[in-house]
């Protein structure tokens, strides 16, 4: 299998806090991988730093896109690192409040489309034809997200269970091929819940995209993931399979109490 | 290099950056707490030293001694400015806490312009006289040739001011409340501290260190009008944000700096860009170090 | 009891307001003669108003925490209802054409000139649209762009005898340059240290052109700027002043043309996301730096325009005219008529400027009242007059 992000040796510093510290991750192409620990353990801090967000403090982030060379992307701007391919959700849903649905995913187009200031006023064929695309494109990610019969709703007006897909969605329209997602079912009841683990496997099995996943429901985790890494204080304590993960003693010790195979 | 000159513009911007410090500090404390640019902050001010000259002239004209018209004009003064802080919080920016910045930025500039011409429509727009309030005192004469007595009463004035600020913030009940809704509004609120009480207390505290730096200012310089608040703020504001605005030791050095750096440009290069001089600095510490000389560069959460 | 507690509380606030307004409303001491002034009828007027003003404030502000959500795309406004709906919008806008190819030849040139400083600040208004209600930028100092274009157009005019047809797309050009000057160094600002940074280099312009007598005169400014002549003709006053007309009419058609065309492509979503979130925003690859400059620029243009318009139309200016209230002037304008919302910073401006000319008594409440206009509009309908609504787009099933 080929690795499509390789993380050596990062580390974080808040002024004093090491939010996270010295931490190893691959993530090969394909596959569905959860990152999971306590609050604070720094699960975050990692999204932000591999996404430009933050710049982490020392380490390296290295991606090898399936269709592009290998390089290394510490340090990059965020929008750069989308446009190579990472898109992420956020823990506290971060959508675009004032646009409607279909808006929201039209906006994750703009990495992938090019329509300047001169194609905007003038709207030539070029523009009316790269615009109509966009909104096709959207709407046929909205319909797969089952978001079709919100399009024209504004997004703040969604219910909290179509605000996370809608962010998946979003994401989704970067065209990336490793998708992270932070905290996807907070917040959702059951139901959603149970779809949400159908949606995930659904967009590697059709999309070909490869997940990182940071979650607290275990049920979901242990379902999904071919393979889990444990942080806690942003070191890792624990990595392997859902099975390994749930015999190993310092990954149990750490969530002491917290029930682990819910 | 001539030392006495030297020395009367070090004591001179140290004169105009007590000035600003007093003002500054109000910016800084309502930014630690609700994070808002309070543009009419400068009104606040303005509005201090017109509460001043009316009542002082008032009272002269009742024929009441000096010192007692000094005193209840200066406590007018600080009542009155309190009061317009007070009010102005509740009205445009209470309903705007959980609105978007820009919204409650907006609110703010519309404050202003509304207490500017509130006064130049009930007073004046002229420029009015203001008595000097501080004496010069005899005992002080054989120094008044390096700093007269009004300049020494404002310069120790910032200081008692500074001191009991200080006191009020580190040791007091409603000064660690303060503290503690800077840091996380929510958390405060649950731990039982009244967050709207500490708001206002805030803007009251801020609103009486302006009015005590309006009256000083206008008894100093002779004469106000409705316009005083709004370059006079800007520079405090310069002052705050040069010292790191959120800070309160930041806010008293940034202004010292900002006076001196003043001063000192006007005494030895040119006074014509005074004002431009002042934006310029402004302009550059934003860009090159938006944090300021005492405050915390922060990565924002996401 | 409520209605009894409700005049309590307006009873109180009645009391709070004569008590905060006395010594400013009630005394006024003329310091050369030694009188006092009491004016005591401003006080009860203070303490009625104030009595009304509290229950009408807390009634607005209950129903404001009662609806809450963000609902604008859903309940539109009736204003955006008409506009929208075909019936109405063409015999409407054929309407609204022919009132303005009339206008000059119905009204007399006093009302035409009144006209044309409206429609200047409605290009205004549209510019920096783009920069606070699409991209939210908070600008203060965008009457900078304005002098740009002014003072362009006046100087090229008077070294080089630049006319104002080629001042004009000059103007836009020089305005955006300066847009992008402004824009480059403040792109890391966060949104309230823009406001102020925007603002002192407002200010940097209006003063050097104040001090700097060699380049532009000082106070004192350029006089004399030849107003467009037409097709090398020289026309009469009357002439002249309807040409300007249909000039600016024309400006602002176009500017309402390329402002509408961006709002609703890939540039003009990018500033939306912007303004609504600016991480997301980034984290959807958009490039922040690049868009703001854009905004900045594409904003800028319009003033710089505006600016030689200004200047053709006065014949004069000087650095008075480019103060920083006549940036929350037409901060203002954007506020009131919607941020975002073309039709609503059209009437915003519309309002804004031709209102206090007409109520001539209202003049020196002007600013006042617009100080009130932007608290209030804050506060109660943050959307302005005439929200902005999302285009929609209609699928087959
Ligand atoms: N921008 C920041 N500045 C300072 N500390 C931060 C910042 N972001 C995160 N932290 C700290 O880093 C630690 C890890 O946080 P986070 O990554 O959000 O945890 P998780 O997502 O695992 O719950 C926490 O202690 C948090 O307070
Ligand atoms: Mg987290």
């Amino acid at each position: 299998m080929k690795p499509i992000l390789e993380v050596k040796n990062m580390t974080m510093d808040f002024g004093g806090l090491r939010a996270i510290d010295s931490l190893d991750i691959t993530i090969n192409q394909g596959e569905i991988i959860a990152l999971i620990g306590p609050n604070g353990a720094g699960k975050t801090t990692f999204f932000n730093c591999i996404t430009g967000i933050y710049t982490p403090t020392s380490g390296d982030i290295h991606i090898s896109p399936p269709h592009g060379e290998p390089q290394r992307i510490n340090g990059l701007k965020p929008n750069v690192i989308t446009k190579k391919g990472l898109a992420r959700t956020f823990q506290n849903i971060r959508l675009f409040t004032s646009m409607t649905v279909l808006e929201n995913v039209m906006i994750g187009c703009h990495a992938v489309t090019k329509a300047g200031v001169l194609g905007a006023i003038f709207r030539g064929p070029a523009t009316k034809a790269e615009e109509s695309r966009i909104v096709e494109k959207s709407y046929s990610i909205l319909e797969k997200m089952g978001l079709a019969r919100y399009v024209n709703d504004l997004a703040v007006n969604l219910p909290y269970g179509a605000q996370r897909r809608l962010e998946i969605a979003r994401a989704m329209a970067t065209d990336p091929f490793l998708l992270l997602l932070d905290e996807p079912a907070a917040g959702m009841n059951p139901q959603e819940t149970r779809a949400l683990d159908e949606l995930i496997l659904r967009l590697r099995d059709r999309e070909g995209v490869a997940i990182l996943l940071i979650e607290h429901d275990m049920k979901l985790v242990m379902s999904l993931s071919e393979k889990i890494y444990v942080v806690d204080y942003g070191k890792k304590i624990g990595e392997g399979t859902p099975e390994e993960i749930r015999n190993n003693p310092a990954v149990i010790k750490a969530y002491l109490g917290e029930e682990i195979d819910a | 290099m001539d030392l006495e000159y030297f020395f009367q513009l070090f004591l001179g911007g140290l004169t105009r950056g007590s000035i600003y410090a007093l003002i500054a500090l109000g910016y800084t404390m309502v930014y630690g707490i609700i994070q808002l640019i309070n543009f009419a902050h400068g009104e606040i001010y303005m509005i201090g030293a017109f509460t001043g000259l009316i009542v002082s002239s008032v009272l002269t004209m009742v024929g009441m001694p000096i010192p007692a018209v000094v005193i209840l004009a200066a406590m007018a003064a600080i009542i009155y400015s309190c009061s317009y802080g007070y009010t102005m919080e509740k009205i445009a920016y209470k309903p705007l806490r959980k609105a978007p910045r820009l919204s409650a930025l907006i609110s703010a500039i519309g404050m202003s312009l509304f207490l500017q011409n509130y006064v130049l429509l009930a007073q004046t727009s002229d420029f009015l006289p203001f008595p000097s309030l501080i004496p010069d005192f005899d005992f002080w004469e054989p120094y008044a040739h390096i700093i007269t007595s009004p300049e020494l009463v404002i310069i120790m004035t910032t200081v008692v001011v500074m001191i009991l600020l200080t006191f009020l913030i580190k040791f007091t009940k409603i000064g660690k409340a303060m503290r503690a809704t800077s840091q996380d509004k929510m958390m405060a609120a649950l731990l039982g501290i009244n967050v709207d009480k500490v708001i206002s207390v805030t803007f009251i505290v801020g609103s009486a260190t302006a009015a005590i730096g309006g009256i000083l200012i206008a008894s100093h310089i002779g004469q106000i009008n409705f316009y005083m608040g709004f370059i006079a703020g800007i520079k405090a504001f310069v002052a705050a944000v040069l010292g790191g605005i959120g800070s309160i030791p930041g806010a008293v050095l940034g202004a010292l700096v900002l006076g001196w750096t003043e001063s000192f440009f006007a005494g030895y290069i040119s006074s014509d860009y005074e004002d431009v001089f002042a934006f310029l600095f402004l302009v550059l510490i934003l860009i090159f170090r938006p944090s300021g000389i005492l405050g915390r560069s922060e990565t924002q959460k996401v | 009891m409520t209605a009894k507690n409700e005049l309590t509380k307006s009873l109180m606030a009645s009391i709070w307001f004569m008590f905060l307004t006395f010594p400013i409303m009630v005394i006024r001491v003329n310091t050369v003669t030694d009188t006092i002034e009491w004016r005591w009828q401003n006080m009860f007027a203070v303490g009625f108003g104030a009595f009304f003003l509290s229950m009408l404030w807390r009634y607005l502000i209950r129903k404001k925490e009662m609806s809450g959500k963000k609902d604008s795309q859903s309940r539109k406004s009736p204003i955006y209802q008409v506009i929208r709906d075909q019936k109405f919008a063409l015999p409407g806008l054929a309407a609204i054409a022919v009132f303005t190819i009339l206008f000059p030849h119905i009204f007399s040139m006093y009302q035409t000139n009144i006209m044309i400083s409206a429609l200047i600040y409605v290009m205004l208004g549209l510019g920096l649209n783009i920069v606070i209600g699409l991209a939210g930028l908070l600008d203060l100092g965008y009457v900078a762009f304005f002098a740009v274009g002014a003072y362009s157009y006046a100087l090229l005019n008077l070294h080089y005898g630049i006319t104002f047809w080629i001042a004009l797309p000059l103007g836009g050009l020089l305005g955006a340059v300066a847009g992008i000057i402004l824009g480059y160094p403040v792109l890391r600002l966060r949104g309230d240290y823009l406001a102020i940074v925007t603002l002192g280099f407002g200010e940097i312009i209006r003063l050097v052109m104040e001090n700097w007598n060699e380049f532009s005169f000082g106070p004192s400014g350029i006089a004399n700027i030849p107003k467009p002549g037409f097709f090398g003709m020289e026309l009469s006053l009357h002439a002249t002043t309807i040409y300007i007309f249909y000039t600016i009419v024309a400006l602002v058609i176009f500017t309402i043309f390329v402002i509408n065309r961006l709002e609703n492509s890939r540039i003009g979503r990018a500033w939306i996301a912007l303004k609504d979130d600016e991480i997301a925003c980034q984290a959807m690859g958009i490039d922040k730096a690049r868009t703001k400059l854009r905004a900045f620029a594409l904003g800028a243009t319009w003033a710089g325009m505006g600016g030689v318009v200004f200047a053709a139309k006065t014949t004069f200016i000087n650095p008075a005219s480019f103060t920083i209230w006549e940036s929350v002037i037409i901060l203002c304008t954007v506020v009131l008529g919607g941020m975002g919302s073309i039709p609503g910073v059209i009437c915003g401006a519309m309002l804004l400027i031709l209102l206090p000319e007409y109520l001539r008594d209202f003049g020196e409440f002007r600013m006042i009242t617009f100080g009130s206009v932007l608290v209030l509009m804050m506060v109660f309908r943050p959307g302005g007059m005439i929200e902005n609504v999302r285009k929609t787009y209609q699928f087959k099933k």
